[in-house]
């Protein structure tokens, strides 16, 4: 049983209640036992100052890819765990498209287990939404949740079919959860690399056009309206999937929608020189698709950040463009990418950066986390959003090291992660690790 | 041991030259015996122009322009795969089939001799002429290969740190012969 | 800095002044082969690897007759080029090359970026045969060349590129040569197999190749490129040389004396009539000659000089050859 602990002296933010002041947290059984000044201190408690550094929920990643069961050579359950409480996340929800495909009970209690062994960061399942995400048969909803998914998702791949995304809303309104879709429309993308566009012509690539994704954002916010279910739209990159979703939530369509930091960050011109860092799906877009995801998610059309964190080995990415596969890891970079961008950036307040990685993640996912107020789990996150660091992708606890950020200056970084009162993750003290 | 200092000493000035040409025109057709089977080829690139000059003198002598072409030797250098960047490379015609002539070689300077061993390997591939002889501007000494020439303007005994610059009217605008010492190893 | 560094990757990063160096270069080698013994010794002892992922046997032979003419050591490879293939890959095929200290690699790989992924990695001297749809530059140069030859000069005068360019590299190429030399640049074919923004890289684009025809100088008409296309960008070939093809009545039309090209292989009848492949307009075999040509001069250019043997070969006397 771990003794109380009492952070002393932090700015404590806590979007869940509009919280941002200086005050002190006491973590009781796991719990939040009180947010405030003058608060008791228990016996055989342990009091940490936090002066300087800032008090929040855990930070909540919503998208994530573990590669267990299938892929343990490049990440496992316990090694992305450790990777996401490195980066100050106490929940995340890892995406089905493992191997075999996590498509049923057995396979969602086995993530839960894993989770559980490796006690750091809480692994939430996500189910496949058709059988081995063929996107033929819906796979048990029922089943999967009660084992322990959060919501269903064929990521990875599309859902090409319209009846199928149909039902698999209409079905999930029995269990209340999300149907995640990675908005791609099959045909218009095939044999994509990168953006279409300028640089994609000057390199010899094969593009994927924006009005790939937008026409399945708005096939999917249509539905959604169509079947009152809850859509949620995966790594959202184009000006004009921003424009469908603000229509869309206008309308009262239940649609939340989620940003990479690196889709906030980086455009198509980071391919040039073909470097398959800046390979993924979707592709890195124009500097006005940024611009256009900065501001949506500053006004809340985009309701939170999620890293697609997605592990390869060095030796895959190693290869012509072409070759390479898709995705980057995420998971220990993003506060620091989002933080020295948004808030350093003047995009976004340090409080709404918080809401949006934390809060609002958790709210669209119906998780317990993304707060502080009493009674609820310790899942907290001390961030250091002073602390300049430079991105060294052979000090990650990930097992992979495919980044597009090697090398780069973030300020801003979880200094201690807690998840249920329990220390998972503390930064050295030293500046620069 | 002082080096003497840098300056330019002309050795043949434009009449002296003429002069040389003249001569060196007449021994052509004494080894030649005649124009028959006389072919000029000059190395580039000023071996080119003095073959054209001798060319022009015999034929106010004999009355029959021989034929003359040019060589270059770039791409049979014994040192291609040390220098670097790449030299440029000039213009190589050849007048018609070679056997059976007697083709004269004329270069500007004959130093060590690699120039003309080249040039004799690139000829080779060309065809097989009945007798090739060597006629050169100036003589300056210094070979590093067992190879003479038949014909010499000018004669000439250098020091290390000086080298021989030919000049003529066509490329230089003069005709002109100067020993340059350039004050250190050349 | 004229030098062109260790690879030909591309013409879209070298200067006019290197392209220029290349085609000066290629002029004494059209010579070499015209003689009864089409060889120099320049290259003599280097071995040089034509690693060819896709199949091609003009572009290949062509390299072919350039090393041997060079009296430079070859050896081709033809590898499989699928990513599917389980088999070795680009990587572990770069180390192996330097691995025997090959001194060049002439590859033609079907993914955009392979050549200058290669050249990254290996010592050798790495030239781009075709890589995807990025570039084929010697292809390019010898374009410039026939041109060059043909018209005296390549400023000012209006090139269009004819058919595919979405899918090509000869396209690709061609624009970036051309526009630095000073030639304005056109292109002319289905919005299907056009690349987004292509106008951005300062060329016109004619949607019908009437409009082509009254316009340019040149034309540059490229293959439709049948294994390419990966799903019907064109409704059927004959309708695309019905509107497309570069026929004989549509040259007649043309208000100046036109020059045809074509990097070839041909496909008759498609985008391009016989009679105007075999008439008094067409350069297309002029081409291939220069292309030897071309592929020596940039072999020969890039065959690596070491200066400090040079030095040291000098010696006290002040040696050199003369």
């Amino acid at each position: 049983m771990t003794p109380p602990l009492l952070l002393r002296g932090g700015r404590v933010i806590d979007p869940s209640r509009g919280l941002d002041q200086t005050a002190d947290v006491l973590i009781q059984d796991g719990k939040i036992a009180g947010v405030g000044t003058g608060l008791g201190e228990p016996d055989g408690v342990e009091v940490r100052d936090v002066r300087g550094r800032v008090v929040a929920p855990g930070l909540v990643d919503v998208h994530v890819h573990l590669r267990e069961p299938g892929n343990e050579d490049v990440e496992t359950i316990a090694s992305g765990a450790r990777a996401a409480a490195a980066g100050g996340f106490t929940a995340v929800c890892a995406m089905p498209n493992t191997d075999p495909v996590t498509d049923n009970q057995a396979a969602v209690g086995f993530i839960v287990r894993q989770s559980v062994r490796a006690g750091l960061t809480r692994v939430y399942p996500i189910g496949a939404i058709s059988v081995g995400q063929k996107g033929e048969q819906l796979s048990e909803f029922g089943e999967m949740v009660g084992a322990g998914a959060v919501a269903v998702s064929d990521d990875g791949r599309p859902v090409a079919s319209g009846h199928l995304m149909r039902t698999a809303l209409e079905y999930a309104r029995t269990f209340e959860i999300p149907v995640a879709d990675h908005c791609e429309e099959p045909t218009l993308a095939a044999g994509g690399v990168m953006h279409e566009g300028l640089v994609a012509t000057r390199l010899g690539l094969k593009g994927i056009p924006a009005a790939a994704e937008e026409i399945m954002v708005g096939r999917d916010i249509l539905l959604a309206q169509l079947t009152g279910g809850h859509v949620h739209l995966c790594h959202v990159s184009t000006r004009g999937s921003v424009d469908l979703i603000r229509r869309g939530k206008a309308q009262g369509v239940r649609v939340t929608a989620e940003v990479t930091p690196h889709h906030l960050t980086l455009t198509d011109r980071a391919c040039e020189g073909y470097d398959t860092h800046a390979k993924m799906n979707p592709p890195l877009r124009e500097a006005a698709d940024v611009a256009a995801l900065r501001a949506a998610l500053a006004e809340g059309v985009i309701d939170c950040i999620a890293s697609d964190h997605a592990p390869h080995a060095y030796d895959a990415k190693e290869a012509a463009f072409d070759d390479a596969p898709f995705g980057i890891v995420g998971l220990e970079t993003a506060f620091g990418v989002a933080h020295s961008e948004l808030v350093l950036g003047g995009v976004l307040s340090l409080p709404d950066l918080v809401r949006r990685m934390s809060t609002a993640p958790a709210a669209a996912f119906r998780l317990a986390g993304g707060t502080l107020k009493p009674g609820a789990p310790a899942d907290v996150v001390i961030l250091d959003v002073t602390a300049q660091w430079t991105v060294d992708p052979t000090a990650f606890c990930s097992k992979s090291r495919n980044t597009p950020f090697a090398g780069r200056m973030l300020t801003g970084r979880a200094a201690l992660t807690l998840v249920g009162g329990r220390m998972v993750h503390e930064a050295e003290a030293r500046a620069g690790r | 041991m002082s080096r003497p200092p840098p300056g330019r000493t002309t050795i043949l000035d434009a009449r002296a030259l003429s002069r040389a040409l003249q001569r060196m025109a007449v021994e052509v057709l004494e080894l030649a015996h005649g124009t028959d089977d006389l072919v000029l080829i000059g190395i580039q690139r000023r071996g080119v122009e003095l073959a054209e000059r001798i060319a022009k003198l015999i034929e106010k002598e004999e009355g029959v322009l021989v034929p003359r072409g040019a060589l270059d030797i770039t791409l049979y250098r014994d040192d291609l795969q040390t220098v670097g960047p790449k030299p440029v490379i000039g213009e190589t015609r050849i007048p018609g089939e070679l056997s059976g002539k007697h083709v004269v070689i004329v270069d500007d300077v004959l130093y060590t001799g690699r120039t003309v061993r080249a040039a004799l390997d690139e000829l080779a591939d060309f065809g097989r002429p009945k007798r090739i002889s060597l006629c050169v501007l100036v003589d300056r000494g210094g070979r590093e290969l067992p190879i003479q020439p038949d014909i010499v303007g000018k004669q000439v005994k250098m020091n290390s740190g000086e080298r021989v610059d030919v000049l003529v009217e066509e490329l230089d605008g003069r005709d002109e012969v100067d020993v340059v010492r350039t004050g250190g190893s050349a | 800095m004229t030098a062109l560094g260790k690879d030909l990757i591309g013409l879209e990063h070298l200067s006019a002044d290197q392209i220029r160096l290349i085609l000066d270069t290629a002029e004494p080698f059209k010579e070499v082969s015209e003689r009864p013994i089409k060889k120099v010794p320049a290259l003599r002892g280097k071995t040089i690897v034509n690693l060819f992922f896709e199949s091609s046997t003009r572009t290949r032979i062509s390299f072919e007759f350039a090393e041997k003419r060079l009296s430079a050591d070859t050896v081709n490879v033809a590898a499989s080029g699928s990513s599917v293939q389980k088999g070795e890959t680009l990587v572990d095929t770069a180390r192996n090359l330097e691995a025997m200290r090959i001194d060049m690699v002439v590859m033609r790989h079907p993914s955009s970026g392979a050549a200058g992924f290669l050249g990254d990695r290996i010592r050798s001297n790495v030239i781009n045969a075709g890589d995807g749809k990025h570039e084929h530059p010697t292809q390019g140069l010898l374009d410039l060349l026939t041109i060059r030859d043909k018209h005296g000069k390549i400023e000012g005068l209006k090139v269009c590129l004819v058919g595919d360019i979405l899918h090509s590299r000869v396209a690709r190429s061609n624009i970036w040569g051309l526009s630095k030399l000073g030639a304005e640049v056109g292109v002319c074919g289905p919005d299907t197999l056009m690349p987004r923004g292509i106008e951005e890289l300062g060329v016109c684009r004619f949607r019908r190749i009437e409009e082509a025809i009254e316009w340019a100088d040149v034309l540059n008409v490229l293959r439709l490129q049948l294994e390419r296309m990966e799903g019907g960008f064109i409704p059927s070939l004959r309708e695309y040389y019905r509107v497309f093809g570069v026929t004989a009545e549509r040259l007649a039309q043309a208000p100046r004396e036109l020059t045809v090209m074509h990097p070839g292989p041909m496909n008759r009848g498609v985008e391009i009539d016989s009679r105007v492949a075999d008439g008094k307009h067409s350069v297309i075999l002029d081409q291939v000659t220069n292309g030897v040509a071309v592929r020596m001069a940039v072999l020969y250019l890039l065959a690596g000089g070491r200066p400090e043997l040079a030095e040291a070969a000098k010696g006290p006397a002040g040696g050199g050859p003369e």
